[in-house]
């Protein structure tokens, strides 16, 4: 016998990976939620039939949306995360003995409530007396926050489906408003492979670069996800994400990471050429609206 | 109540497509197979159902079979005596009610809010027009329903007119006294037309405005393809117990297309049965996404969302809960400053914008996280742009002043003067500005001071003004030698 779960990247390409057996599966308020074991990446989460972690590779991921960030960041204290229901991110966080609070506003509850059960090596963290869940539109959320955050981390699905609020001006805006005056704010930011993908690549730095001084792009190498090149965003209001890295300062936490180190975090920003060629019309434009 | 199961137009189509009928006759495209380029466009299914009348298809100039059950169903529907289906949208509708009970130089009662449909009626059969101004929000800008009162003055004053006619709601959702006006004009003999563009879901949610066939009307002009759900362009003419049905579908025939679409008249079937079964539901989870969106935009400041707020037992009988109206000027930003924005910066396009107001569209279609971004878009724009609101020019509502029949004013012999000389001529066309699509000048009205800044002040603004001859509005059509 083989099962074989596939989820097509574009028309005409797809990742398939052999399933053992499905643990789970049902449909929430807002998706189908999948859960599947698999020979090759452990568990796996999917929503609506698109892959969102593997307990194999789900660490480059989880670890590049929070250290680069908080490396950079002085004196991060309070932290918001939008979606990451599944608590990869909040685990990564709670590394930090620094952080004083961790809020997290995802929209589905039973993506956490299946996390919990099926995949606690990502949700180990969601018990941490720091963190709170608020069940709530992250849009929706985020309108009422202002003064509110050190960094603010968009940990979403794609932007065609129900996190589509999350990849709009409108929410930048928001995010904006809701950080304090040092804010930063990292995004997930789709791969700039496929032609599709790569023109949500623009269209969302277009949007960010209107709201944020400073707004770069890095990347990780993430083997299921699609073209297994991921973009993620750092926008802020002060600090430069290269520029001022305290490295020592980053060490001195103690965190051993296995994808992030300090190194690798300047190199992540170098991004290659065809990257850049997508992205520098939109940064220039953007930069000099504001 | 019929087996509103049954959608007649539908069930012809699907057995017509399983008979494998082999088109010799028109459209010419036969099931898209000549016409690629427009099938892979538009799909193969939707080609398919381009077809033309015939027998077991029926013919919507001369409905026997499918076309009139599924009318009968309609009306059924709907709780009215006939129903129509009409190919060119409400505004054939409005005209065929009015051509129907006008002819030259008899009267007909109106408010002046009505939309250009109505204007472009009198243009063809003549009738005077008798406007009611409607009474004014000085605070929203927006022109309200007609006040019980201001309509027993017009009867009583022109106790010869044939009708009177009501917008059900008005574009933005206000509802005059409709039951009293019904009572009064037949009273006095007068046929009572109802203009219910925005209407549909009136006669299938709970709690919602009284609508034109239950307040008593003797037609209404309904646009299935706004909240119904049908597409653009196909709407429905309905009738009461006093009408006679076969004179007007003789007036429909006058204007309307004997290549009636399938397209649109199944659009209509579908949506009329989607309606009678599930509109009571359809319309309460509508209402409920419009009350949460003015909820949340209430709560940001500055913006006031209204709804039933508003109402005050007469100019604003009552108000269509789905609608969401949002008034802008306390951000310092006008109504279409904000719909501007809203469509150039956040990729959301709202139905209109006006002076002090915008309008947003709510309907079944819309999902929670999409009223989410607009609340949001509203939110950020309050932030990004509020500025001071002095010299943003308050709504003046301008009384017309009728010199000439539109319709004698609209064929009499012209001028075409650049638009600064034409203050205290005869204006021979119509200035609409859309939105709202409310009438500023109709042909046979005296052109004024007032008039000509208002046009100045939506061209500057960025509204649409349309009707002249001169697309660019600047210069208009005046009666030669008054």
């Amino acid at each position: 016998m083989q099962l074989v779960f596939t989820e097509k990247h574009t028309r005409h390409v797809g990742l398939c990976i052999e399933v053992d057996r499905q643990l789970y599966c049902s449909r929430s308020r807002f998706q189908r939620i999948d859960i599947f074991d698999s020979h090759e990446f452990g568990r796996i989460l999917t929503l609506d039939g698109v892959l969102m972690l593997t307990e194999k590779d789900e660490f480059i991921y989880h670890e590049m949306m929070t250290h680069v960030p908080l490396a950079v960041h002085p004196r991060a204290k309070d932290i918001l995360i939008i979606g990451g229901g599944d608590g990869g991110t909040v685990r990564e966080l709670c590394r930090y003995d620094s952080i004083r609070r961790i809020d997290l506003a995802e929209i589905d509850e039973e993506v956490v409530s299946v996390c919990k059960e099926y995949l606690p090596q990502v949700a180990c963290g969601l018990g941490d007396k720091r963190v709170k869940i608020y069940y709530e539109d992250g849009l929706r959320f985020i309108r009422r926050c202002s003064d509110a955050y050190d960094v603010i981390i968009v940990d979403s699905t794609d932007p065609f489906g129900p996190g589509e609020g999350l990849f709009t001006k409108e929410f930048y805006g928001s995010c904006f408003k809701a950080l304090k005056n040092d804010g930063i704010l990292v995004n997930q930011h789709e791969n700039p492979f496929y032609p599709e993908d790569a023109l949500a690549v623009r269209r969302i730095h277009q949007r960010i670069v209107q709201s944020f001084p400073i707004s770069r792009l890095y990347q990780a190498h993430i083997p299921t996800y699609p073209s297994g090149h991921w973009l993620f965003g750092f926008s802020s209001k002060v600090y430069h994400p290269v520029r001022d890295v305290d490295t020592d300062r980053w060490k001195q936490y103690g965190i051993a990471a296995r994808y992030y180190n300090t190194n690798l975090h300047r190199a992540a920003f170098a991004l290659p050429t065809y990257v850049e060629d997508i992205i520098k019309d939109v940064e220039d434009a953007g930069i000099s609206r504001l | 109540m019929r087996d509103q199961n049954r959608a007649p137009v539908l069930e012809a189509l699907t057995n017509h497509k399983a008979a494998r009928v082999v088109p010799f006759d028109v459209p010419g495209h036969k099931q898209g197979r000549g016409n690629t380029e427009l099938t892979a466009f538009l799909g193969r299914a939707c080609m398919e159902a381009d077809v033309n009348s015939s027998k077991p298809l029926d013919n919507l100039c001369h409905p026997i079979s499918v076309i009139r059950e599924a009318e009968e169903l309609a009306a059924s529907a709907f709780g009215a005596r006939n129903a129509f289906f009409m190919v060119n949208g409400t505004t054939s509708a409005v005209q065929s009610m009015i051509l129907s009970v006008c002819g030259k130089g008899d009267k007909i009662i109106l408010p002046r809010n009505v939309h250009r449909s109505v204007i472009g009626a009198l243009v063809l059969c003549g009738a005077v027009p008798v406007y009611v101004n409607p009474q004014t929000d000085l605070r929203l800008g927006i022109a309200l329903g007609m006040a019980l009162e201001d309509v027993r003055r017009a009867i009583e004053q022109n106790k010869d007119a044939k009708a009177v006619f009501v917008n059900n709601p008005t574009y933005y959702g206000i509802c005059s006294n409709i039951e009293e006006i019904v009572k009064l004009a037949h009273k006095h003999g007068m046929a009572v037309l109802a203009d219910e563009a925005h209407g549909t879901h009136f006669y299938f949610g709970e709690d919602m405005p009284k609508s034109a066939m239950a307040a008593g009307c003797d037609m209404a002009g309904i646009s299935m393809h706004k909240s119904g759900g049908s597409l653009t362009q196909s709407s429905l003419l309905i009738s009461g117990p006093n009408v006679n049905a076969n004179y007007l579908r003789q007036v429909i025939g006058l204007t309307q297309t004997t290549s009636g679409s399938y397209l649109l008249m199944s659009s209509l079937d579908i949506s009329r049965r989607n309606l009678a079964l599930r509109g009571a539901e359809i319309f309460k989870t509508v209402r409920g996404l419009a009350q949460y969106a003015r909820d949340e935009i209430n709560q940001i400041g500055d913006y006031y969302a209204y709804a039933r707020d508003i109402v005050n037992g007469d100019t604003i009988f009552d108000f269509d809960p789905t609608k969401l109206s949002v008034h802008t000027l306390d951000t310092g930003l006008a109504g279409i400053e904000v719909y501007d924005i809203l469509r150039d910066e956040y990729d959301i396009q709202v139905e209109f914008g006006d002076i002090a107001n915008i309008l947003a569209y709510i309907s079944v279609g819309d999902r929670e996280r999409d009223i989410e971004r607009l609340v949001s878009a509203l939110s950020e724009i309050r932030r990004r742009k509020k500025r001071d609101k002095s010299g943003l020019m308050r709504f003046e509502y301008i009384s017309p002043v009728v010199k000439a029949t539109p319709q004698e004013a609209f064929y009499s012999p012209k001028r075409l003067l650049p638009i600064e000389q034409t203050e205290g001529l005869i204006c021979a066309e119509s200035v609409m500005c859309y939105p709202p699509g409310i009438p500023i000048l109709a042909p046979g009205e005296q052109i004024t001071r007032q008039i000509l800044e208002y046009i100045d002040y939506m061209k500057k603004k960025g509204g649409s003004l349309t009707g002249p001859e001169d697309l660019t509005i600047e210069r208009l059509n005046v009666m030669k030698g008054r």
